[in-house]
């Protein structure tokens, strides 16, 4: 293994890319340049250092690599442990690969307060990347609830007029759930004396216990997905956030859930685990049905979009509780190419919504002959969303939906109609905002993508057709910890039953 | 060369819709028609070296999807099945891109539309040379959304819009069946790929499968899953609704997608997955049942229509009918034999239709037409051919594959064959009427168009007149010429192992021995069902009015398509639409945001008043709450320490 703490330079350069815009000095104008300049250059080199991660990754494996290990606070057992395996890899990629995108998204489109702008975004990606590197429980809570902080400020400061409610709603929700995980954490540390994660796996949890700690866990994890129905928050915080909060928001911050189930409730609570699937799954096609059909009713495009993606978490939940191979590989896929599609959508809303400032789906109609660039981009990731093969989104959907089809057939029946709805409020939405007379005289006026616009879309179309045809070169490195992950969950459950598996049943 | 056939429709398509600035009309015509003919003939190479030659192969491109024990690789197979669809799809796209670039002349967007025509083609090429069900479903998918894009084409025109969406979604339902389909072939043999499932299909003949809570035999449900799909794509009575809508889109869009291949897609599939399908004798009967009915639904609804593309439109649902009857009965080679001959013969009729409506400045309605043929007589001629075909009169490709399917399915000597039979020979009655309708209403009586429509009536440019020509000659000589290698003596050595049939089974073989009268009969209804329509619509053109309003619920019944859209609107469209609003508003905004987040707030907004010194901004509370984490962490480690 290499000696260059490649995680932790990929960790903390936007930090000081942070620091650097926090120094400018100059009039406002050159400020808000050079701070521009200084997150572009600074994201954009953090990805090209977080490459090799993937490069250098050994596939065969489920051990955590470019492991580091610092002592923090000894006397408390609390340390600086970083590192990634198969699971984490591709979200820390997703994570330097979308920042960029968005600080080039922001270029026109931000106008006030830049420099602040530019900082939050750097600040995000470090938390962010921290978060999923973290092998430490107290490290990992760190990074996982600051990471709402710079989220909080862009929709906060940068957001549309209803910004306070949302920020409000958010922040009710996501506190129940982190003060339960919270407890879980100081539970775990007080028994165990630890809080790293590799040793804590090894360690078994009484059954009783485990049951109060998933819950602990799911309430806080359950938020972040957002399950049904604690997902009321992301379309207010969607609708109010700035295109590339937006962009974040679904493209990471959604993955947050997904990854703490992967991460936490199934190799620290596998009884726990099996004991909630039915729950998750009840949950998870509740979630697709009913937010694929509020989806359909929906008159602004960011609320569509962003109910689309509960329905699309929905598929996520579902795989991750089948535990077998193909569910939890589509669900971890589908979390990638949910962030990549779900995020070239709020930017194609973003395209729009620079030329006409309104969200309302009914302002636009006949769009395709005044931007036909735009429209072939914006078809493009509406068929992915909508798992058309080829796309990234076919890959992850019918994974799961292959794996649920092995746990239960009625759970891969319920979320398949998921497909079918899916298509409808998508292309309904696609017809609304491109097809169609052009009415109105804004709308005829609106200029084609300009070349900056196509720079961010370019890769992401890439992105999306390169998973779509040859997604072996994700799904192969991330076999082994899966694999691993079930094999773990297995044994655990072929283990006679030493304890009662839930302390529910006794009262 | 074998990759080439498949790929050069996309490099067509890649070029065509990229470049369109840089190439214009005339380039983007070239291209893709010049790479279509190439295909085409490429594809007749194929077809002599795979199917004649008897060398099946498989390219493999590259792999797919690995995770666990599910494989999948792009590969491209090449065996007698998929090379009798590659003929069929890129000598009929070829027509229909040369015929295109006569039909589209003038529109806005020529690139765009010749774009689409090859990115469909190479959909349906990968469909067809598929070697397992999942790429299978990447063309299956893929023509799906060229049909989307090519029926709203016109996308300013709010029906071809809704006629766009609801192919995509109705296709999607059916997709729904296909997707579960292909699970369920993964559980039961660990594998998706055509070779590896049939080969071990026997020995998972009676295995059994828990699906939905039932303990079902496991080939019956995902062969009927699978069809659902069929069902979807082949617009079967069901899920049928979406293909006379898709005729908003360009005329040679409704002759390559909507008559000759994709709609064929099902009948194809039924096809390839015939050793699945023979180990599932309740899902053959279904099949046969559900493709009898379609066939004679369809048939009545193509009495009423007055578009001319819609009666066509139907005449097609009613063919693909016969086409899974015949499948139904073990008969695949009589499928594919029709399949391939109402390609050419169905597409010579609505390129015919496409060239009757470019004469008449654009109108499609039959009742302002008339008296027409002399002005057109080629495209006349051409219209009496594909009628004649398609109504199986003797030495017309029709008349091969049409009695063959219906001599089978009485051959097949089984209670749904027989069901089948009668309803086919109904069905074939019908066709005649209706075909000759169409023909008098549309070339014949007096003008019924205005006289400024009537004095611009012209034939065709030679770009869409030869295509004509092609298709007729397919129209003309495909039947006599295959029958011999799909359902004659030679089709053993044909198909090889292209095609699965059971012992006992074989439909063709019975087919050969009927009795005089059922060889006799198709015939015999089809002339009586011409002379009917010269009857009403020629000697007497007062009956059919007279007979509408005789039985006028029976003719409402017929005009309003079984009120099946009517029916699906109230049941599904309407309802969707009102539980989305109504758990928009009350779910999420009532009892979740009402209970949740916006009542505590209520709740609490009395004591927050008090404590305001607090609330001086939610980050604040935020870190505030963080602050009292760190509080409970360091008093319960000074806690646990002091004990």
């Amino acid at each position: 293994m290499t000696s260059f703490p490649f995680l932790s330079v990929v960790t903390f350069l936007p930090l000081v890319g942070a620091l650097a815009i926090l120094v400018l000095r100059g009039s406002e104008e050159q400020v808000a340049r050079n701070a521009r300049w200084i997150a572009i250059w600074t994201s954009g080199l953090t990805f090209l250092i977080s490459i090799p991660l993937w490069t250098r990754f050994e596939n065969g494996t489920h051990e955590f690599q470019f492991v580091e290990y610092y002592q923090w606070l000894p006397e408390f057992n609390i340390n600086y442990h970083v590192g990634i395996d198969g699971i984490s890899l591709f979200f820390v990629l997703l994570s330097t690969f979308l920042t960029p995108l968005c600080i080039l998204a922001s270029w026109e489109a931000v106008t006030k307060r830049v420099r602040e702008y530019m900082l939050a975004f750097l600040v995000l990606e470090t938390l962010m990347v921290g978060m999923f590197c973290a092998l430490d429980l107290v490290t990992f809570y760190i990074f996982f609830e600051g990471v709402l902080i710079p989220m909080f400020i862009i929709i906060g400061v940068w957001g549309g007029y209803r910004r306070v409610y949302a920020a409000f709603k958010f922040f009710l929700y996501t506190l129940a759930g982190s003060v339960l995980m919270l407890l879980a954490i100081i539970w775990l540390w007080s028994t165990f004396g630890t809080t790293d994660i590799p040793t804590l796996m090894t360690k078994s949890i009484p059954g009783g216990v485990q049951t109060w700690l998933w819950l602990a866990f799911f309430a806080s994890f359950a938020v972040k997905v957002p399950m049904w129905p604690v997902h009321t928050w992301l379309p207010d915080a969607h609708v109010e956030a700035p295109t590339a909060g937006s962009v974040i928001l679904a493209g990471v911050l959604l993955k947050m859930g997904g990854y703490g189930f992967l991460r936490f409730s199934i190799p620290l609570f596998p009884e726990a685990s099996a004991l909630f699937a039915p729950l998750v799954f009840t949950l998870s096609v509740v979630a697709v049905i009913y937010t694929s059909l509020v989806a359909l009713a929906q008159e602004d495009m960011k609320k569509l979009i962003a109910y689309s993606s509960v329905a699309h978490m929905g598929f996520v939940t579902a795989g991750v509780f089948t535990l077998n191979s193909q569910g939890v590989s589509g669900a971890v896929f589908q979390m990638l190419s949910h962030g990549i599609v779900s995020g070239a959508l709020f930017l194609c809303v973003g395209v729009v919504y620079d030329r006409l400032h309104t969200r309302e789906i009914a302002r636009y109609g006949g769009v395709s002959d005044t931007m036909p660039r735009y429209a072939v981009v914006f078809l493009f990731f509406t068929m992915a969303t909508i798992g058309l093969p080829g796309t990234s989104g076919f890959v992850g959907e019918f994974l799961v939906m292959m794996g649920a089809f092995q746990a239960s057939t009625w759970l891969a029946a319920l979320i398949a109609t998921g497909v079918v709805l899916g298509a409808a409020y998508s292309l309904y939405l696609y017809r609304r905002i491109c097809f169609g007379k052009i009415t109105r005289d804004d709308v005829r006026a609106m200029l084609d993508m300009n070349p900056r616009e196509v720079a961010v879309f370019a890769p992401l179309v890439a992105v999306t057709l390169w998973m779509g045809i040859y997604p072996n070169s994700f799904l192969v490195p991330m076999q082994a910890s899966i694999d691993h992950l079930i094999q773990r969950y297995q044994i655990a459950q072929a283990a006679p039953a030493t304890v009662i598996p839930a302390s529910l049943a006794s009262n | 060369m074998y990759a080439a056939v498949v790929f050069l429709p996309l490099l067509a398509a890649l070029i065509a819709g990229f470049g369109n600035r840089a190439l214009g009309d005339r380039g983007a015509q070239l291209v893709t028609s010049g790479s279509l003919i190439l295909a085409a003939v490429l594809g007749i190479v194929v077809f002599i070296e795979v199917a004649l030659g008897g060398q099946a192969r498989t390219v493999e491109v590259l792999r797919w999807i690995t995770v666990g024990s599910f494989d999948v690789s792009w590969a491209l197979r090449f065996d007698t099945l998929s090379a009798v669809m590659i003929v069929v799809v890129t000598v009929v796209s070829a027509c229909v891109h040369v015929y295109a670039c006569g039909y589209m002349h003038g529109d806005p967007s020529v690139p765009r539309f010749m774009a689409y025509l090859s990115l469909f083609t190479f959909f349906m090429l990968m469909l067809v040379t598929s070697d397992n069900l999942v790429q299978m479903f990447f063309g299956w998918e893929g023509v799906g959304l060229a049909s989307y894009l090519l029926i709203g084409f016109w996308y300013d025109r709010a029906s071809a819009n809704a006629a766009a969406i609801k192919a995509f979604v109705v296709n999607r339902v059916g997709d729904f069946g296909y997707a579960l389909g292909i699970f369920g072939v993964f559980l039961l043999f660990d594998s998706v790929s055509f070779d590896a499932i049939f080969q071990a299909a026997p020995d998972k003949a009676d295995a059994t499968l828990s699906f939905l809570g039932m303990e079902v035999h496991a080939l019956t449900v995902i062969c009927l899953l699978l069809f659902i799909g069929a069902m979807g794509k082949s617009a079967q009575l069901g899920l049928h609704t979406w293909l006379p809508d898709a005729m908003e889109g360009p005329t040679p869009v409704s002759a390559l997608i909507h008559a000759a291949t994709m709609v064929t897609a099902g009948v194809f599939m039924v096809c390839r997955m015939s050793p699945l399908f023979e180990l599932a004798p309740v899902a053959l009967t279904v099949v046969t049942v559900v493709g009898a009915m379609t066939a004679i639904f369809a048939a009545t609804v193509g009495l009423t229509q007055t578009d001319i593309k819609r009666v066509i439109a139907y005449s097609t649902c009613s063919q693909l009918g016969y086409m899974f009857f015949a499948a139904g009965v073990s008969a695949y080679g009589g499928a594919m034999f029709h399949l391939m001959t109402h390609a050419f013969f169905k597409a010579l009729l609505f390129l015919g239709a496409g060239s009757v409506i470019h004469a008449m400045s654009g109108e499609q309605d039959m009742r302002r037409m008339g008296g027409i043929y002399r002005k057109i007589p080629y495209t006349y001629a051409m219209m009496w051919v594909g009628s004649l075909a398609l109504a199986g009169m003797p030495f017309f490709a029709g008349f091969w594959s049409k009695d063959l399917i219906l001599e089978a399915a009485y051959g097949a000597h089984s209670a749904h064959g027989l069901f089948a039979f009668w309803l086919g020979i109904a069905a074939a009655f019908l066709t005649a009427f209706y075909s000759w309708r169409l023909l008098f209403l549309t070339f014949h009586g007096a003008p019924r168009a205005d006289r400024h429509t009537m004095d611009h009536v012209h034939e065709s440019p030679l770009t869409m007149t030869v295509p004509l020509a092609v298709l007729a000659f397919g129209a003309l000589f495909s039947g006599i010429v295959a029958y011999e290698w799909f359902v004659g003596h030679d089709r053993a050595q044909f198909w090889g192992a292209a095609l699965f049939v059971a012992e006992g089974n074989d439909a063709i073989e019975a087919a050969h021995h009927v009795p005089t009268w059922v060889k006799l009969l198709p015939l015999i209804v089809s002339i009586a069902g011409i002379l009917g329509a010269w009857l009403a619509y020629v000697l007497v053109p007062s009956l059919p009015g007279a007979v509408a309003r005789a039985l006028r619920p029976v003719y409402l019944f017929f005009l309003n398509k079984w009120y099946f859209d009517d029916l699906y609107d109230r049941l599904f469209v309407k309802p969707a639409m009102a539980l989305g609003y109504g758990l928009w508003k009350s779910g999420d905004g009532a009892v979740i945001d009402g209970v949740g987040p916006d009542g505590v707030a209520a709740a609490t907004r009395n004591l927050s008043r008090r404590a305001a010194a607090l609330q001086s901004g939610y980050v604040y509370h935020y870190a505030f709450a963080m602050l009292i984490g760190v509080v409970v962490i360091v008093s319960l480690y000074l806690f646990t320490q002091g004990r």
